[in-house]
């Protein structure tokens, strides 16, 4: 306790040093907490859009297919598959599709899209689609008309009611051709689907690719992500593994788990360097308290204070001040992180194209998880615990006499 | 019966350039209860005598026995628990810790030898009481004058109840009427508690009420005056 009282009581030796020393650790804690929680937040507002709007936590496919991507490696919904929810309560939703590229095309332009067989009112279960309708009307299951992306009404200048002829190979290479009006238009937040996605009611798109009962995936709709590995370990003993292929979308998506990490490998640096400059002003204070205190350093053992307990007391002290400077860098980082994540930067103009180009939504809402704070705080400890070695080392080193003397 | 017994302890600076010979062959012996002034001119060795002793330095030859135990064999950490254990320190510059009060500077060797908080408590009160400071023991030394932090000082080499304190110039930096109530306290203690006192000393006042006196010249000892 005596220990505790004298490293508390020596921070404030000298205020104002230990002010601008917590300072410089506050604004370090909240820089990097900050750019981490925009950082986190991008990818996790991309991967949601990605997979909660439309891939799924988990996918059933004939085995192969997600290599080939190939109409030829559809398969046959059985009813056991529809039952699934029944077999696993994680398991909230069966979302049967049946997807190939296409030529869409009207007049004279002509365009390649992803044209997607859904059941509309399981897909609007999963995706939400109906609420992305920007104009005209959602799809029944009997209808024989198409929703088209954002991106695609645009680019081949289509409203509602207009027609897309679409063209392509169907399934054991039939042709595929079919005219369908424009029910309606969806946006998405992923500039990737907003440029290619054309849905089909499943019977017309099986009818239009030439493969009547057949799907190309089965998503499988999770509210909880902690569910995906539990239902990834049970469903092999529900699902012939040697026909079917069971995917999570980690394994669907590993490019975007591959840009993700690249880009935290980037921010490495940036921590890096920041890290650096506050270091070498936590070690400008431990070096001038280190000197200013060996006089004193040297009365404590004279008097019978050992080296190991001073040197506690003295780390304690420097890890107090750490302590200080990361609590109030957490405390004034959680309510501006929380801003950012209530109200998101929006980019705008070049640079918003700019993100879009690479399939960014230029959105940037900041993620709200402690362990980002506290991470930052940790990392801040960690420094400072190994930067206050250097006093523990004089003091090991010192001789009390030559200390007093000088 | 003795408390400290050195041989032939001698103490060369800078062995290996430009030697410095700080004591030469320096044969001692001091008494429990005695209260003893080591007196000379600056550089004559009394510093270095009294570091020598208090087990802050080791000498380059001779031996320092200190209630039979020849302290040139220690190591480094059993000598910082034989002085917390048996020697008390007051130096030129009080040397208080600043950020405690007065009270907790009394008390940290205790806590340090691992007494009990009522033994600490009673302690450190008898001893705030002796050096007439028991109203101030909750200030810190920097609202405490030079005499005051000095007493504070005093109490905290006796508060481990230590087998002899040594004293480095204590009254160098006090008034005169400081010093006269420091000695007064000090010899009170000495006769009271039979506490053994070893100054290192300028100072004549301190000379004057010395009961011995051994002066060092060149790190030899000149003369040794026992008084009435």
């Amino acid at each position: 306790m005596m220990i505790f009282k004298l490293a508390w009581r020596n921070i404030w030796r000298n205020r104002r040093r230990t002010l601008i020393t917590a300072a410089s650790i506050l604004f370090a804690v909240l820089f990097a907490s900050f750019m981490e929680a925009l950082q986190k937040g991008a990818w996790n507002n991309m991967i949601s859009n990605v997979v909660n709007f439309y891939f799924g936590y988990v996918q059933i496919h004939e085995d192969g297919y997600w290599e080939e991507q190939s109409l030829e490696k559809s398969f046959q919904l059985k009813d056991s598959m529809l039952l699934l929810p029944e077999q696993f309560p994680a398991i909230k939703a069966v979302i049967p599709r049946i997807e190939s590229f296409a030529l869409a095309s009207t007049g004279e332009q002509t365009m390649g899209t992803l044209v997607v067989g859904i059941d509309p009112d399981a897909e609007n279960q999963m995706t939400g689609l109906q609420e992305r309708l920007t104009t005209g009307n959602y799809i029944e299951a009997q209808d024989q008309s198409v929703l088209i992306a954002e991106g695609v009404a645009e680019n081949l200048k289509l409203g509602i009611g207009d027609t897309l002829l679409l063209i392509s190979q169907g399934y054991h290479g039939v042709n595929a051709a079919g005219k369908y009006p424009v029910a309606g238009i969806v946006s998405f937040a992923s500039p990737e689907l907003n440029k290619q996605l054309v849905y089909l009611p499943l019977a017309e798109a099986q009818w239009f690719y030439g493969a009547e009962g057949m799907i190309t995936s089965l998503a499988l709709k999770l509210d909880n992500q902690g569910d995906i590995a539990p239902l990834m370990a049970a469903l092999p003993a529900h699902i012939d593994t040697s026909r079917y292929e069971v995917m999570d979308w980690k394994q669907m998506m590993p490019d975007l788990l591959e840009a993700k990490a690249l880009d935290s490998a980037g921010n490495v640096v940036v921590y890096f360097i920041l890290y650096m400059i506050i270091g070498f002003g936590i070690l400008g204070t431990i070096l001038m308290m280190t000197k200013e205190r060996m006089y004193e350093f040297g009365i404590l053992t004279a008097i019978g204070m050992k080296r190991a307990l001073l040197s506690i007391s003295v780390w304690l002290e420097i890890l107090l001040l750490a302590m200080l400077g990361s609590l109030a860098g957490i405390l004034v980082s959680m309510p501006i992180v929380w801003y950012f994540k209530v109200n998101p930067i929006r980019f705008g103009g070049d640079y918003a194209s700019t993100l879009e180009k690479f399939g960014f939504e230029p959105i940037f809402p900041a993620e709200f998880d402690v362990t980002i704070f506290l991470m930052q705080a940790m990392i801040v400890l960690i420094l400072t615990a190994i930067l206050a070695l250097y006093p523990i080392w004089k003091i090991y080193r010192l001789k009390a006499v030559e200390a007093m003397r000088d | 019966m003795s408390v400290i017994t050195t041989k032939g302890v001698t103490k060369t600076y800078n062995p290996e350039k430009i030697p410095v010979h700080a004591l030469n062959g320096v044969d001692l012996e001091i008494k429990e209860g005695e209260f003893t002034a080591i007196v000379g001119p600056s550089g004559s060795g009394k510093t270095t005598l009294l570091n020598i002793i208090g087990g802050l330095d080791r000498p380059s030859n001779g031996s320092v026995q200190i209630n039979q135990t020849d302290i040139a064999t220690l190591s480094d950490n059993q000598l910082i628990d034989f002085r917390k254990e048996n020697i008390g320190f007051v130096f030129q510059a009080y040397n208080l810790i600043p950020v405690l009060t007065a009270k907790e500077n009394v008390e940290f060797v205790m806590l340090l030898q691992g007494k009990s908080k009522a033994e600490r408590d009673s302690r450190v009160n008898a001893l705030m009481k002796a050096v007439g400071l028991e109203t101030k023991i909750n200030k810190r030394p920097s609202e405490l004058s030079g005499g005051q932090q000095q007493r504070v000082a005093v109490a905290r080499a006796l508060a481990p109840k230590p087998r002899f304190i040594l004293a480095d110039e204590p009254t160098a930096n006090l008034d005169s009427h400081s010093t006269a109530n420091l000695l007064d306290l000090m010899l009170e203690l000495n006769q009271k508690e039979n506490v053994t006192f070893i100054f290192s000393t300028h100072d004549q006042r301190v000379i004057d009420r010395a009961r011995r006196v051994i002066t060092l010249v060149d790190g030899k000892i000149e003369t040794d005056e026992v008084r009435a």
